[in-house]
Order: structure tokens, then C-alpha cells, then sequence
């Protein structure tokens, strides 16, 4: 190996397995989720493991952990079988699996999350004594300043994301497994995280990372395995890690066209907002526009106000100061409905909790906004114009779904915020909001959503998005505004993008420091 | 549609079982003879009518307790009219109703702009309804009087083409509710305000309003029971008219296939489950080794019965689904 990554004493993998999967298979009924896949990870290795939304990675990641069991197939560690049957059985042998979506209890402070379900006890008495002087141990190892007392909900994500790390090696994890630990943390705190694993890795901690951020990967990892459709698809050593080379065998075909911007001219005005104040930073005010067939990127840090502006123009959160006009009338917009009423929609941060109806159908999920618009009299529905949209925006999005019946919550995740627009462009927006539209979706969804953000504004909607991946910020946008603790810190042209020049205003810079 | 089957499959069990229990084993008959069902049939419409108002509320992901307490100021302050204040059944009727749909507006408000629990307001509707009924009645049974109110008491205990005109009101009631709920956006609302009244804001709904809606149609229906419920006993005690109906009104919605977490629910599973309790009090009467002591008992085991098997189902359900 011998990389760039001399100063943390990366340690090459190969050579000293500690993890190996031989030939694991599984199978649900109708699926084939595993199929001889191998996998070998060293100590103090740090590997990334890639693949599309339902390549099999988190089936992988469940069976290494104890949360399900594979059909066929052998785990060693240190040489030797184990058997990974439950998650206790793995934790005991040192692999910890840190969830996605955080397992913490938001009610305790940080120590008794760290020691949750095996508290130092005296006579049957919690110790808490003994609890603050360990979680204080663990706490200093994940470079973490809090008080062991602090209740884990009033932390920030990426703080309750170093807890769980500090509980992980509370138990001597040997492996840790990360689930696209940073789809929630600011930049920031994903550098922090960033310099955690590496110090992990220092010490011999080996980490498998997940993750659909190409960029932290070629960071990260010192090895990258690729899976899809539940096999093996390649392998990448540190030094031919490419952007290129890991979608092409993600995908398994080239993506030579992965953002595929052309040159539009801006038309008339579409939305515009003077001295716009929001409720959560009322001491900044925020004049913008958005042209007819623009797409404006939002960038900034997390925090930095970008949700909270989004949520003002949609009408969530009232704007306490300010107007904003739409096609130059004033509009009032106190709740959604006036939003709505002037063609503005918004596409929000979290599908789930803001976006869909998880148990609700396809179908329904995909007229909810357009009902009232096609209803008959007296309030009656319109269903055959209901099947109609439903059949056109499944369509048009290439929606994969058993039927417009299926339940929502059980498409994929990319295929659910694909209900989620379709929701949308079957109302005909003229400005359409869009807040981080592809967190947490595969590169094939992601690429699909891009070339329909690209449909829409050659239509002439006028595109205003957030996102925190860079990239998808320089590939997507015409213009780029950045925010900074509430404040709109500056624009930059396609012309004028950089990383740079955006992370410098994104951290309170101005565009002239960054030229 | 396989819930509905399924509560179906429970009332033709649970009906069975007591048809074999109480005729078939004993050589009597009891259960099957003419004025039994009869009766069956109307105490089923009553509960039902109850039933399908407060499906609203738990379809919307709220909850009414004061449904009980509402029947008991309608259905003894309806009478008291009637026979305190000579007021004329066709003034008294619409008044009362009225007075029904403006409970609900109350606590809809108290709900969506005060923002209060829907199990707190209306638990403590339950104990102001209760108390008030009580304290203008000077706890006394109303009854209606010597007045001739036979054409109103038909409404309740009179027969229309064979039977219980009871009957013939649910069916308008849930016909109508059916409609609303299934063919019409107000009634998409609603289910989609209960599954999730944030993204259900965020697709433009006035939320405020479908929640609004629930509440007004629980409480006027629990009138509209209140009214028939005193016409059919011919009279009301305030502290006893309608104690406990909330309960059996929310369990015949739970085991109509209603979630208490919101957003599912159909009215013709409710109307089963309403059957189903009173076929349960039916079962209590007239079996002989079940004593009338163990009523709640015996009732409250058999909807967990049937709840447990459901859910077990719809898991095993669930996890075939997820992994196919």
C-alpha cells in the first residue's frame, strides 16, 4: 500500500485477515439476496462496501452482525468458524453494528446510553459513579467533549453519532460496522467522524463503511468492495480508487453522462423574495429569485438555515418579515395551500416522516396533492382521472412498483422519493422546492432524479434545491447560493463554481476570498 | 378486504358458538326465536351508529372517551325537554342534535387550534357531560311523561318492512359514512391526515379542518344514539344512561379493523365489530355456565382473542411480503 495515508499508520489489510466471509448465500422467498459472496477484511483496515439500493449490502452487514443468519456460507475470524446466530453472539466477538438511523435512547444522558442493558451495578444499585468515570473513558477515545450526563437528545446528530461509536468500543469492538453514517451530519462533524475512524484504525479497530457518498470514500476507505445484484462485482485497492471506476461497477455499465447539464437561458422571473426573514433566523434577511427553467443549488453547512428558508417559502413556517412574489404578485403564504395555490411545491428533507404516506398505496400517495384540483362536485373523487395520473407519473418516473396498489412503505428508498415528486409534478408546479431530493437513494435513482430535475427546467419550472453533496451541487445547479448561519452569504455562477469557492462561503468566507 | 373477512369470520363463530350453546346443547330456543333476533338486530344498530362516529376520530389518529357522556346529556336532556318544558319533539329533536354537533366542534377546537390531546379532552368531556346531565336533572330520571310520543318512539322500537327501524337508520348512516369516507377527497384526507398528518399538511391538506370534521361527526352521531338509545328504554337515569358505550363503541371500531395509531378503518368492519359485541352480550344472557357477573370479563378477553390472532397474521403476512 504505502499511500497518502502514512500520518494515521494505515496498516495494509491484506496479508493479516481478521474478518473473512466465504460463499455466503441467502435467500428470501423470491429473491436471492446473497449469492457466493466473499468478503475479507484486515485489522486496522478501513473497507468500504459498495453497491446499489438492494445489492445485498445490508443483508451482508445483518448476517456479520448477528441479525440474521446466512443460508450457506462460513464467517472466520482469526482463522477459526464462528457462528454470528444472534447479535449478542457478535458482539461478543467484538463486531458492532451502528445503525443508521441511531439506536440511542433520546431520554437518558450519554452514560447511560454507553452502558445501556449492562450497568456497572453495587448490591443492585446502578453505579453511576462508576458509569461517568467509564463513559468519560470512552468519550475522550471519540474525542467527544460533553458531560456523561448530557441527555442524548438535546445532541447534535453527529455528537449521538460519536456516542454510539463510544458504546461500540465500550464493548471492545474489533469491527465496526458504520451504515451511511454521515447522510445526517454537517460537514464539519463528518470530518470529525472522518478523523475518529481514522484514529480507530490506528488502534486497530477495523471499520466497514457504508455508504452512498462516493467522495468520503475515496477518503475513507483503503479498500472498496463492490456488490450487485447480491454478488460480488470487484474489488479496488486504495490507489485505484476513481469515482469512475466505483459507479461502473456499481452500475455495471458507464454513466458517461452522470449529470447531464446543458446550457438553458433563464426565463422571466418565477419567485422572488425581498428582505425574506424566517422564523428561526429573523436576524437575516434573504432577498432571492428564481427564473423560469433555472436550477439554483442551496448549499451550505448543515444548520446553515437552508431547510428553514425552504419551509418559508413553502409556507410551513410563516416568514415574520419580508414578501415574496410569484410571477411579481405578492403572496401571503401562511400555511402550504397558499403555496400551492401559486404552483410552488416542495419536495422535503425526510420522506418518510414529511413526504409519504408509508401505509397508504402508490396511488394515493401520488394524487394526494392533485385530488382537490380534479375532484368532481360535492367533493367527490375523480378516480378515473386519479388512474390516470397515477399510470402517467409511474411512467414518466419509471416508478418500480408491483402495482399502483402496493403500500408505499415497502418500495425502495429510491423509488419511494419517486412517489414523492411524482406526488408533485402531477399538480404542474411552476417552482418546485426540492430539499436534499436524493439523501439516501442508490447512484441509479439518483442519476434518474438528475435527468428528471434537467426535464423540468427545459419545461421552464424553475428549480431552487438544497443538498449537501458537493457534487450533486456542482453537477445540477446553473447558480449556487450559500448560506452561512442564517444568512444568504453569496451566489456564485456555473462559471464561477468550485468545492472551493463554495465551502468557503458555506464557512462564513466571502466569494472574493475564494477568487 | 381481508380484515373485513376476517371480523366476519369472528361474528359467524362467535354466533354459531352461541346458537350451539344456548339452543342446539339445551334443547331450547332461545337465541334463534324470532324476538331475540329482533332484538339483536336493534341493539346492534344503536351501537353501531356510536360505532362509526368514533371510527372518524381514531381513523383521523385521535380518540373520543366522551362519547358515553354524550349520550347521556342528549339522551336524558332530549326527554327532559320534552316533558319539563312541553317543548314540541319537532323543536326538541333538531336542538338536541344541534347541541350533539356542537360538542364536536368544541373539542375539535380544543384539539387542532389548542392543541390539546384528543384523550384529554375528551376525558374530561366524559366527566363535564356526566356531571352536567346530573346536576340539571337534579340526578332525576327523565322519562317521557304522558305526552303521546309514539311516532317518535317508532324511530327506536318500531318495525319498517320487518325490521328494526333502527336498522333502516344505520344503514343510511353507513351508507352515507362509507361514501364519504371512500368516495370522496374529504374522506381521503382523513385517512391520509391519519397516517400522517405532517406530510399530509405538507400535500396541502387544511389538516385542521378534516380533524375538525372527525370530531363533529363522532359527537352528533353519539347524539343521534343518545336520542334513539332513550326512545328505545322509554327512559333515562343520569347517572346511568350510557356508561361504559364509549368502550364498547371503540372496541367494535379497534375490532372493526380501525388502528388506533390512525389512518385505517373501514365502516363496514366496524358495523361487524358492533355486531360482534352485542352477539358477545347476547352469548352472556342466555348461556347458562357464563354468569352475568363476569360480562366485562368474558367480553374483554374475547376482543384480545381476536385482536392477538390478527395481528399474528398480519405479521406473518408482513414478513412474507418483506421478503418476497
Amino acid at each position: 500500500m504505502g499511500g497518502t495515508e502514512g500520518e494515521d499508520g494505515a496498516v495494509s489489510a491484506v496479508g493479516a485477515p481478521l474478518l473473512e466471509v466465504r460463499r455466503v448465500s441467502k435467500r428470501f422467498p423470491g429473491v436471492r439476496a446473497l449469492h457466493e459472496v466473499d468478503c475479507v477484511l484486515g485489522a486496522g483496515e478501513i473497507l468500504a462496501v459498495l453497491g446499489e439500493n438492494g445489492a445485498g449490502k445490508s443483508t451482508l452487514m445483518k448476517i456479520l452482525a448477528g441479525v440474521q443468519s446466512a443460508d450457506s456460507g462460513k464467517l472466520f475470524l482469526d482463522g477459526a468458524v464462528v457462528e454470528m446466530d444472534s447479535v449478542q453472539a457478535a458482539l461478543s466477538h467484538g463486531i458492532a453494528l451502528i445503525h443508521q438511523e441511531l439506536n440511542l435512547a433520546n431520554n437518558l444522558d450519554v452514560g447511560a446510553n454507553i452502558f445501556l442493558g449492562r450497568e456497572p451495578a453495587r448490591m443492585g444499585w446502578i453505579d453511576s459513579r462508576a458509569i461517568r468515570r467509564e463513559a468519560q473513558r470512552y468519550l475522550d477515545l471519540v474525542g467527544l467533549a460533553v458531560d456523561p450526563g448530557t441527555i442524548v437528545g438535546d445532541l447534535t446528530v453527529g455528537r449521538q453519532q460519536m456516542v454510539e461509536i463510544a458504546k461500540a468500543l465500550s464493548v471492545d469492538a474489533r469491527v465496526l460496522i458504520m451504515d451511511e453514517p454521515t447522510s445526517s451530519l454537517s460537514a464539519r462533524e463528518a470530518e470529525q467522524l472522518f478523523k475518529v475512524i481514522k484514529g480507530l484504525r490506528a488502534r486497530g479497530v477495523s471499520v466497514i463503511y457504508i455508504s452512498h457518498r462516493l467522495g468520503e470514500v475515496k477518503e475513507l476507505a483503503d479498500r472498496v468492495v463492490v456488490l450487485r445484484d447480491g454478488e460480488n462485482a470487484g474489488e479496488l485497492l486504495r490507489e485505484e480508487i476513481t469515482h469512475e471506476r466505483m459507479v461502473k461497477m456499481m452500475v455495471g455499465r458507464d454513466l458517461t453522462h452522470f449529470y447531464s447539464h446543458e446550457p438553458r437561458a433563464a426565463g422571466d422571473v418565477l419567485l422572488e423574495a425581498r428582505r425574506l426573514r424566517t422564523p428561526v433566523h429573523p436576524g437575516h434577511e434573504i432577498s432571492l429569485q428564481i427564473r423560469a427553467g433555472e436550477v439554483v443549488g442551496l448549499a451550505g453547512l448543515v444548520g446553515a438555515g437552508r431547510t428553514e428558508l425552504l419551509a418559508t417559502l413553502f409556507g410551513v413556517t410563516p416568514a415574520v418579515g419580508g414578501i415574496v412574489e410569484v410571477d411579481g404578485q405578492e403572496v401571503v403564504m401562511k400555511n402550504p395551500i397558499d403555496a400551492i395555490r401559486v404552483g410552488v411545491a416542495l419536495i422535503p428533507e425526510d420522506r418518510k416522516q414529511q413526504g409519504l404516506l408509508l401505509e397508504m398505496a402508490v396511488s394515493e400517495n401520488l394524487s394526494m396533492a392533485s385530488l382537490k384540483r380534479d375532484r368532481r362536485g360535492y367533493g367527490f373523487l375523480n378516480r378515473e382521472r386519479e388512474r390516470e395520473i397515477c399510470g402517467e407519473m409511474i411512467d414518466k418516473l419509471k416508478i418500480k412498483t408491483p402495482s399502483a396498489r402496493q403500500t408505499a412503505r415497502f418500495l425502495s428508498g429510491g423509488n419511494q422519493q419517486k412517489v414523492v415528486l411524482g406526488k408533485w409534478l402531477a399538480l404542474e408546479p411552476r417552482v418546485l422546492l426540492m430539499d436534499e431530493p436524493t439523501r439516501g437513494i442508490d447512484v441509479g435513482a439518483k442519476q434518474e432524479i438528475y435527468a428528471l430535475v434537467e426535464e423540468l427546467a427545459r419545461e421552464g419550472v424553475g428549480i431552487l434545491f438544497v443538498s449537501s453533496e458537493m457534487e450533486e451541487v456542482l453537477g445540477m445547479s446553473d447558480r449556487v447560493l450559500v448560506m452561512h448561519e442564517g444568512e444568504l452569504r453569496g451566489e456564485l455562477l456555473r462559471e464561477e463554481l468550485s468545492e472551493r469557492a463554495v465551502m468557503d462561503l458555506a464557512t462564513g468566507g466571502t466569494a472574493t476570498d475564494a477568487a | 378486504m381481508k380484515k373485513i373477512l376476517g371480523i366476519l369470520g369472528l361474528l359467524v363463530f362467535i354466533y354459531l358458538a352461541t346458537w350451539l350453546f344456548s339452543d342446539l346443547l339445551t334443547g331450547r330456543d332461545s337465541f334463534l326465536k324470532g324476538y331475540t333476533q329482533m332484538n339483536l338486530l336493534r341493539r346492534t344498530s344503536l351501537f353501531a351508529i356510536i360505532s362509526i362516529g368514533v371510527a372518524f376520530v381514531i381513523i383521523s389518529g385521535g380518540i373520543d372517551l366522551s362519547i358515553g357522556s354524550v349520550i347521556c346529556l342528549i339522551g336524558v336532556g332530549f326527554p327532559w325537554l320534552l316533558s319539563t318544558f312541553d317543548w314540541p319533539a319537532w323543536v326538541a329533536l333538531p336542538v338536541v342534535l344541534v347541541v350533539g354537533g356542537v360538542i364536536g366542534i368544541w373539542h375539535g377546537f380544543l384539539v387542532t387550534k389548542v392543541r390539546l390531546q384528543p384523550f384529554v379532552v375528551t376525558l374530561c368531556g366524559l366527566l363535564i357531560y356526566r356531571g352536567l346531565t346530573r346536576g340539571i336533572t337534579a340526578d332525576q330520571k327523565q322519562g317521557f311523561g304522558t305526552g303521546d310520543h309514539d311516532g317518535l318512539k317508532w324511530l327506536a322500537s318500531g318495525e319498517l318492512l320487518h325490521l328494526p327501524v333502527p336498522f333502516w337508520i344505520l344503514l343510511i348512516v353507513a351508507v352515507a359514512a362509507g361514501v364519504f369516507l371512500n368516495r370522496t377527497i374529504y374522506g381521503r384526507y382523513l385517512l391520509a391526515v391519519g397516517n400522517n398528518e405532517e406530510a399530509a399538511k405538507l400535500s396541502g391538506i387544511d389538516t385542521g379542518r378534516v380533524v375538525m370534521v372527525a370530531y363533529v361527526i363522532c359527537s352528533f352521531l353519539a347524539g343521534l344514539g343518545g336520542v334513539l338509545f332513550v326512545l328505545d328504554q322509554g327512559s333515562a337515569q343520569p347517572t346511568s344512561m350510557g356508561n361504559f358505550y364509549e368502550l364498547y363503541a371503540i372496541a367494535a371500531a379497534v375490532l372493526g379493523g380501525c388502528s388506533l395509531r390512525g389512518g385505517q378503518g373501514t365502516i363496514v368492519g366496524v358495523v361487524i365489530g358492533a355486531a360482534v359485541m352485542q352477539v358477545l352480550r347476547q352469548s352472556i344472557i342466555l348461556i347458562d355456565w357464563i354468569s352475568p357477573n363476569i360480562e366485562f370479563a368474558f367480553i374483554g378477553m374475547v376482543i384480545l382473542a381476536g385482536v392477538t390472532a390478527d395481528e399474528i397474521v398480519r405479521r406473518v403476512a408482513a414478513r412474507r411480503r418483506l421478503a418476497s
